[in-house]
């Protein structure tokens, strides 16, 4: 195993990209995920792994290029923050329509438009709503230490191959600036294009002796052949929301009141919780470490044993919508956030539970 | 209560820490290249090499380019939970709107250091502890400007021990790129010095 560093959530995406197999990134500078494309130029790891890093013109370019790659069965990625990635969502569409397998790390900034560099969680909606047009979903993880920005990169590329669908790593600036402890996975070789095309041999890396070429498209002009494209979709998506639902509990199994939150929130969040059980309340914290598929079942279970729930996040009340749709009216669901860049304090959420569950 | 008159520090005794589950929740505040980044880590780096759980959460935004800096180190013997703060244990003041806005967040019976350089309005807390310590001018007089930063974490390792000496010296190591490495002692020097320059201003 490595050594214990310490290092920013950005960097550990970098580093982990290099030490699990990553064959190509393509992105574009922006505030706050620039350390990204910064710590995988100055690592060279095109040295060491043969891994390409390219900056590309644009972010549209960028999300072309994995989506290019993707269709060689490369493990290909990107990283952007808000505006960027909604230059991206054309593209996200098309590779979810073609069913290809990528990554994308989204170090969200506040919004609408250009907003403000500071952190935000308002691309809730944008991941796990669409974003891009047409039914598609993005799996979707919400790393909430710099650790996980390193162990949910790893799990984002075998997510996305098991699936053939693309992952996006919802961190915000919060997460991808602070430094902390973390621990790198070991090195984890590429993949040679003979391994490529036994494993995946939808690959279209070159017919080699078949009669018949493989095609990438996400393009099906016959409506019953699209439908059928759809339904295989939509099955692909049952299978993902069975088998892939993660989530994290904090003092959940004596609460009397349950805060909801992912990401950088969950981490204010149980301070709040610390903060309010010394005070005698029995708060507890229920953190959905996947976004898509979302943990329904399981909030649905703590809202026959809670009184009431409070969803905490860094925007104006998103993932509120899908904790009261697994709440399903059991009991009262409601929201504390600020946005635009602005953080919510442990004792701000301390005193919204009071106001807004404790009557 | 009681002003403290100004004396030598060989008086000087660290505040009180409880060891046996230390959480030490710490602000850096000050202009951006005043090094209050840098100090940030080293400090984050020395935590590493102890053993304790570390966060370093910095502005990046807007007052990182061109004004005010500042950042927050926790270190800890659990593991962290939130990384930003709206109270602070320690707080390492080295301008005065830095003064302005952290001042009142210091807990109650916490600590207050700050560089005298440059101040139009002294800290007025009585229920804090608060050191003063005259980095800039000492620096600059020993011809080690660039080491201004480690003359305040030595002040501060003298009142809140709260790593030791020789793990900031590995931190420093870890955080230095090599081409620095030279220049290690020279940053040693100011760390010691900056031990022997803490005036105790107001003493709970």
């Amino acid at each position: 195993m490595e050594e214990v560093k310490l290092m920013k959530g950005n960097e550990a995406i970098a580093e982990a990209a290099i030490r699990c197999g990553c064959d190509g990134y393509f992105g574009y500078p922006i505030t706050p995920q620039s350390e990204v494309l910064e710590t995988l130029m100055a690592l060279e790891p095109w040295n060491k792994t043969g891994m390409v890093v390219l900056q590309a013109e644009s972010e549209t370019a960028s999300i072309n290029m994995v989506y290019g790659g993707a269709a060689c069965g490369k493990r290909v990625m990107t990283s952007s923050s808000s505006p960027g990635i909604s230059l991206m969502q054309e593209g996200l569409s098309y590779i979810a329509g073609a069913e290809l397998p990528c990554v994308v790390v989204n170090v969200t900034r506040g919004g609408p438009g250009l907003g403000t560099i500071q952190p935000s969680q308002s691309d809730y909606f944008q991941t796990v709503k669409g974003g891009g047009h047409g039914d598609y979903k993005l799996i979707t993880l919400a790393p909430a230490s710099v650790q996980e920005m390193s162990d949910h990169l790893c799990l984002a590329f075998d997510l996305a191959f098991k699936y053939r669908n693309p992952v996006m790593v919802l961190s915000d600036g919060l997460i991808g600036q602070m430094m902390e402890k973390v621990q790198l996975p070991d090195y984890q070789p590429r993949l040679t294009n003979e391994e490529i095309r036994e494993k995946y041999p939808w690959a279209t890396l070159g017919k080699n002796g078949r009669a018949k070429q493989n095609i990438i498209t996400s393009l099906e002009l016959v409506s019953e052949e699209m439908e059928k494209v759809n339904n295989r979709l939509q099955q692909k998506y049952r299978e993902v929301e069975a088998n892939e639902v993660r989530y994290e509990t904090f003092l959940c199994d004596d609460a009397d009141y349950l805060l909801v939150a992912f990401g950088s929130s969950a981490r204010i969040c149980q301070k709040s919780v610390e903060l309010l059980r010394e005070e005698g309340i029995k708060v507890g914290l229920f953190r959905p470490i996947t976004l898509y598929p979302y943990p329904v079942a399981q909030i649905h279970e703590y809202a026959k044993q809670v009184k009431g729930m409070l969803s905490v996040e860094m925007n104006a009340g998103q993932m509120v919508e899908d904790v009261r749709l697994a709440v399903n009216g059991l009991v009262p669901v409601e929201f504390y956030g600020r946005y635009g860049g602005m953080i919510p304090t442990p004792e701000e959420i301390v005193k919204a539970v009071k106001e807004k569950l404790i009557i | 209560m009681k002003r403290v008159p100004m004396f030598g520090t060989s008086s000087i005794r660290p505040l009180k820490i409880n060891y046996s589950r230390m959480k030490e929740e710490i602000i850096i505040a000050g202009f951006g290249g005043q090094g209050v980044l840098s100090m940030g880590k080293i400090l984050a780096y020395s935590g590493l090499m102890q053993g304790k759980e570390v966060s370093w959460m910095p502005s990046y935004g807007p007052e990182q380019r061109g004004g005010t800096a500042n950042v927050t180190v926790i270190l800890s013997d659990e593991k962290i939970s939130s990384p930003i703060l709206q109270e602070y244990d320690t707080a390492i003041i080295l301008n005065q709107p830095s003064l302005d806005k952290f001042e009142p967040r210091i807990k109650k019976g916490g600590t207050l250091l700050y560089d005298g350089h440059g101040f139009v309005r002294e800290p007025q807390r009585t229920d804090i502890n608060i050191y003063r310590i005259d980095a800039l001018e000492t620096s600059i007089a020993l011809n080690m400007a660039k080491t201004f930063n480690m003359f305040i974490l030595g002040g501060l390792l003298k009142i809140r021990p709260i790593v030791e000496i020789d793990n900031v010296l590995l931190g420093l190591k870890k955080s230095l790129p090599e081409r620095h490495h030279h220049l290690l002692a020279q940053n040693e020097t100011a760390l010691r010095k900056g031990m022997e320059i803490l005036i105790p201003i107001h003493v709970l």
